[in-house]
């Protein structure tokens, strides 16, 4: 028997998952979802726990990591549920709570050491060089300045130490 | 001449860079100044950053939105999740006064300032919607006959309701971007099925992705495609460097390398020898 909590509820509606309450459950979204396909992630059995707030469920299991963002249970949704922001509010939530894989710890690391996804390399620079182009992008990444603000961006934000 | 600045995100100028060559090549042909955006950084990765702390991602967007609107212009860009992540931002941004403030509040930390002014556009947009099939195929110098799978992904024409470029279930414009080469695209089953790589599944879950990934390319093959055709550098890094271990061996093709060749680019500067899976023209 699961217990409703409406703090938790309350939690996904302040991270931009309020609009979860339109959710009538006829399961679209799950039907029309690659994911829900492939893995234990269903779309509309998430919706629901986000109604009710069940946080354990939610935050206990990988199931809303599954999701790819790719918008069609949103494009099909008869309620207008903005359902890849629930997505995302629900994980932001998670990942304030310390529940963070060690691939996307890598890739926020990425972001912190380069302000870029993924790093340079050698090998990328030769290749750029070869086809013309400057052997470093003029992003963040030519400028130290321009790195140093991002950072200050980044530091402003807290993201290093939520990330860590 | 139309004049953009030029957004370069991560994959295609780190992992991919034929696709910025030829995206450079080919605009210059159509008409289309291209000016680099100075100092940007990721835009940040919609289904990985936004995802960790929406936050961090809407404030670093919001810079590189304001380093264009420094420089008076709209920011372009060949990829779906940059396409994502700065055209969501900015629309959050520009149709909420106080989360505007509430950026701008980080932003003065580095001494800037977003006004709310720059429009985001993908490049493949702007080739249909302001350059427009008819001129370019007047630019087509070697019309080519491939059969190919266009590929959309998910965050060029998603959310339909705020992106506004076509049907989200069954779009032709990229079809029509293709066959003003002469190539022809051919039909097939669940064309708009996402490549599987977005959202952080590539990364947390790459078998998931793989799965999704495997079944485009079950539908691509039995289509009869020759090549993949794709408007995102990630799509394409997961369908260039998943097939190996899935069995399959279609090459896959950015939009704008597909112009190239067919406006006579030189097969050096495509940058293919990035590509895993190879690409004989």
């Amino acid at each position: 028997m699961v217990a409703p909590n409406p703090d938790f509820y309350n939690e996904i509606a302040a991270a931009g998952g309020a609009n979860v309450k339109m959710c009538f459950q006829c399961g679209t979204c799950t039907a029309g979802c690659p994911s829900s396909k492939e893995t234990a992630y269903k779309t509309r059995k998430a919706m629901r726990m986000a109604q009710l707030g069940l946080k354990d469920e939610l935050l206990g299991s990988d199931d809303i990591w599954q999701c790819t963002t790719c918008y069609t249970c949103e494009e099909r949704c008869p309620r207008g549920v903005p359902i890849v922001d629930v997505v995302v509010a629900i994980r932001n939530i998670a990942v304030k709570n310390g529940k963070m894989f060690d691939a996307h710890k890598k890739t926020a690391g990425a972001l912190i050491k380069y302000g870029h996804a993924v790093s340079i390399n050698d090998e990328v620079k030769a290749m750029r060089k070869e086809l013309g182009l400057p052997e470093v992008p003029p992003t963040v990444l030519a400028n130290d300045k321009a790195k140093a603000d991002f950072d200050k961006i980044l530091a402003k934000v807290g993201f290093n130490s939520l990330v860590e | 001449m139309a004049k953009y600045a030029f957004f370069l995100g991560c994959i295609a100028p780190l992992r991919y860079p034929g696709l910025e060559k030829s995206t450079r090549v080919v605009a210059e042909a159509l008409g289309i100044e291209l000016v680099d955006l100075q100092d940007a950084s990721c835009c940040p990765a919609p289904g990985v950053i936004r995802s960790f702390d929406r936050k961090t991602w809407i404030a670093a967007a919001a810079r590189n939105l304001a380093l264009a609107e420094k420089e008076g212009l709209d920011i372009v860009t060949i990829c779906n999740g940059c396409y994502g992540s700065l055209f969501d931002a900015a629309h959050e941004l520009h149709a909420d006064p106080e989360l505007l403030k509430e950026v701008n509040e980080i932003l003065a930390e580095i001494g800037m300032e977003y006004k709310g002014t720059t429009k985001v556009r993908h490049f493949a947009e702007v080739l249909y919607n302001d350059v427009g099939v008819e001129e370019i195929k007047s630019k087509i110098t070697k019309p080519l006959d491939y059969q190919v799978a266009a590929f959309y992904g998910c965050h060029f024409l998603k959310p339909s309701k705020i992106k506004e470029i076509d049907d989200a279930e069954n779009p032709m414009i990229l079809e029509n971007l293709i066959e003003a080469t002469g190539a022809k695209a051919m039909p097939r089953k669940n064309k708009m099925l996402c490549c599987g790589s977005g959202g952080g599944v590539k990364a947390g879950f790459p078998n998931v992705a793989k799965a999704f990934t495997g079944t485009n390319l079950e539908n691509m093959k039995a289509s009869g495609a020759q090549f993949i055709i794709d408007v995102c550098p990630f799509c394409h890094l997961q369908f260039d460097t998943a097939q190996a271990e899935l069995g399959y061996n279609i090459p896959v093709l950015h939009l704008s390398q597909l112009y190239g060749i067919a406006m006579g680019m030189d097969a050096k500067e495509l940058g293919l020898a990035a590509h895993k899976v190879p690409v004989n023209l």
